[in-house]
């Protein structure tokens, strides 16, 4: 997921990816309004917003660079640093809880051997608590990436980890096949 | 009455690729669209959709039809928002609606978006339902192909045009202003009503801001008329409504039913009662954000928005969350108040700082460092909170920590003495703390 970025060569989105920058200032009543997609593009193709990132920002959508950060550090799912390969993001609010999200992230902290909040050393896994992601009568759930793991166990979460650590993403309970292509974001 | 009978907005979850416009489409699909744009004036719209007494499903309930009206007539750049932010904890209604059925969604669209005269939509949904954006953007695409979107849909000289807009994660969004501003390019903090966005909205242009399950609505209600729609529910109460249901039942899940139903039935006989080995404790019915009942009061509630006003709650978002007996309400209020000090946008000094206060104060009853005073200065806190900002977070936060401490006191006055309670059991271990 993370292309570490040149700072100096700055910022180098795919051929689809500037593409789709293009297409989004111009399907947009107003650039500052392409903002939040634009960021979209670039955390899909690299997997953070860097200060090339915000310079290309800038620059395309005609923003102050306090403008951009502004909006960058309000949302919880825009990132301005490198993230580890794969972000296990366990929801922790009330409906998960009640169902044993608790339990989950203990049992996820012994299998990874690092807290709440923490990366492992070798930047593979990170782990962090959310709050609700709108599986509440599925939970526990973990959001990983663009898809959502429900109904956990401990033996489902064992599971997931050693997928993960062979760099093979298992079907999440959200992944099915879409009719025609329209990918997005 | 059989269930299938009421179901208006969920008839097609179970079936195999309700997703897909053709199935869709061999189901009736956009039938109602052909009818609005060529046999119905926008006006016409708004009148049946008024009649029909569909109200704001997102939460605040404000009549739907009514809220269109606001919008200044011969208005141009007149704007639409789909509001599938989903954030309220418990509620996840709109993420079914979408999954299974889009085109539904984005039927009701159009067809609000003619009753308006909005030319641009955006379907806002929450950054955390990735999948989901990918799956409206396939129906929208295929609404587009086959002449639904776009210019002089179905030859009718309408033209209107549909982004699917992705969120961030900012639950503050869901409120309309913040959800404008959002997509506005700026920080989603909400702005001071009026004026209303109906009048002055994104980019100061009158915009209307509806909840998926509202548009959603609007199909069935052209197609069969406001009576039909009205032979569903309450007097003040109509039509369906969809529940979204978590905790320890035998079935969790998303129900339509129609409003009114007493919460009893509902309880028994869709939800299966309680799981194996628990008891119920009580329900927060309507999302979060809303007061509490204790099992006993809740068991004589019908579900309607009156009963539910009548009872000291709200309906909000139909976002059930049950409860049950071996939960501990200081734990459960502490992973609230986490919530909504993590939330607050922090444009408001009373939810900022009340937000933080009250989730500190949690925090410390729960080491059993408390004291009596720390209970009374929960409800000061609260007071300097509820009513006094910009938008409803703060109050939103107030609701259950009122309730809380109102129905459930001798499990915050047990902290304050020596001993701990016996019962209920914590699952979460004392020592650990956010």
């Amino acid at each position: 997921m993370n292309n570490p970025v040149d700072e100096k060569a700055g910022l180098r989105l795919s051929p689809a990816g500037a593409a789709r920058v293009e297409a989004l200032v111009a399907q947009y009543p107003t650039k500052a309004s392409a903002l939040m997609p634009c960021i979209w593009v670039i955390m899909d193709e690299v997997g953070y917003v860097s200060e090339a990132g915000v310079d290309f920002l800038t620059e395309k959508l005609e923003l102050t660079r306090a403008r951009v950060h502004e909006v960058l550090s309000f949302y919880t799912m825009f990132r301005t640093e490198p993230q580890a390969e794969y972000t296990l993001q366990v929801c922790h609010n009330i409906s998960c809880h009640i169902m044993g999200a608790r339990p989950i992230i203990a049992h996820l902290e012994k299998r990874l051997g690092i807290r709440l909040g923490e990366t492992t050393p070798d930047g593979k896994f990170a782990l962090e608590g959310v709050e609700c992601l709108g599986a509440c009568g599925l939970g526990p759930c973990l959001q990983l990436g663009k898809h959502l793991y429900e109904h956990l166990t401990p033996q489902k979460t064992d599971d997931l980890l050693d997928s993960l650590r062979k760099g093979v993403v298992p079907r999440a309970d959200t992944d099915r096949e879409f009719p025609s292509g329209g990918e997005t974001s | 009455m059989s269930r299938s009978e009421y179901k208006m907005l969920s008839a097609r979850f179970d079936k195999q690729d309700g997703h897909l416009l053709s199935v869709y489409e061999a189901d009736g699909g956009y039938k109602a669209l052909r009818m609005a744009l060529t046999s119905l004036k926008p006006e016409e719209i708004r009148d049946v959709v008024k009649e029909s007494g569909l109200r704001g499903r997102g939460g605040a309930g404000f009549p739907t039809g009514v809220k269109w009206g606001f919008v200044p007539e011969g208005s141009e750049d007149v704007y639409f928002f789909v509001n599938a932010d989903e954030s309220e904890p418990g509620t996840f209604k709109d993420r079914y609606l979408l999954d299974y059925d889009p085109h539904q969604t984005i039927e009701g669209t159009i067809i609000s978006c003619f009753a308006v005269q909005a030319k641009l939509a955006f379907i806002y949904i929450r950054g955390e339902f990735g999948w989901l954006v990918d799956r409206v953007q396939a129906a929208v695409d295929e609404a587009y192909a086959a002449g639904y979107l776009g210019k002089n849909i179905l030859g009718s000289g309408y033209d209107l045009e549909v982004i699917v807009h992705k969120g961030a994660g900012a639950y503050i969004c869901g409120e309309e202003t913040g959800l404008i501003n959002s997509v506005e390019g700026i920080k989603g903090q909400p702005k001071i009503k009026p004026p209303f966005p109906a009048v002055s909205g994104f980019l100061n242009k009158p915009t209307i801001v509806n909840n998926v399950e509202s548009v959603a609505s609007v199909p069935y209600i052209i197609n069969n008329g406001a009576e039909s729609y009205k032979k569903f529910g309450t007097e003040k109460s109509c039509g369906t409504k969809l529940w979204s249901v978590s905790g320890p039942v035998k079935n969790p899940g998303v129900y339509e039913i129609p409003l009114g139903m007493p919460f009893n039935e509902f309880f028994h006989d869709y939800l299966g009662g309680m799981a194996e080995g628990e008891e119920l404790k009580a329900v927060i019915v309507g999302g979060s954000s809303v007061p509490v009942l204790p099992a006993s009061e809740i068991m004589n509630c019908n579900l309607d928005y009156e009963s539910l006003m009548n009872a000291g709650t709200m309906l909000g978002s139909g976002g059930m969350i049950v409860i049950p007996e071996s939960s501990d309400m200081v734990e459960l209020i502490q992973v609230l108040m986490h919530f909504y000090f993590d939330e607050s946008c922090g444009q408001c000094t009373p939810c900022r700082e009340g937000t933080g206060w009250l989730h500190k104060i949690v925090k410390k009853l729960r080491r059993g460092e408390g004291t009596a005073a720390d209970i009374d200065l929960l409800e000061h806190v609260c007071n300097g909170m509820a009513g006094l900002t910009i938008c409803p977070l703060s109050d939103a936060a107030v609701m259950p920590m009122r309730s809380f401490i109102d129905k459930f006191r001798p499990e915050f006055e047990a902290l304050i003495q020596e001993t701990a309670p016996a019962e209920p059991v914590s699952r979460w271990p004392r020592g650990e703390q956010e």
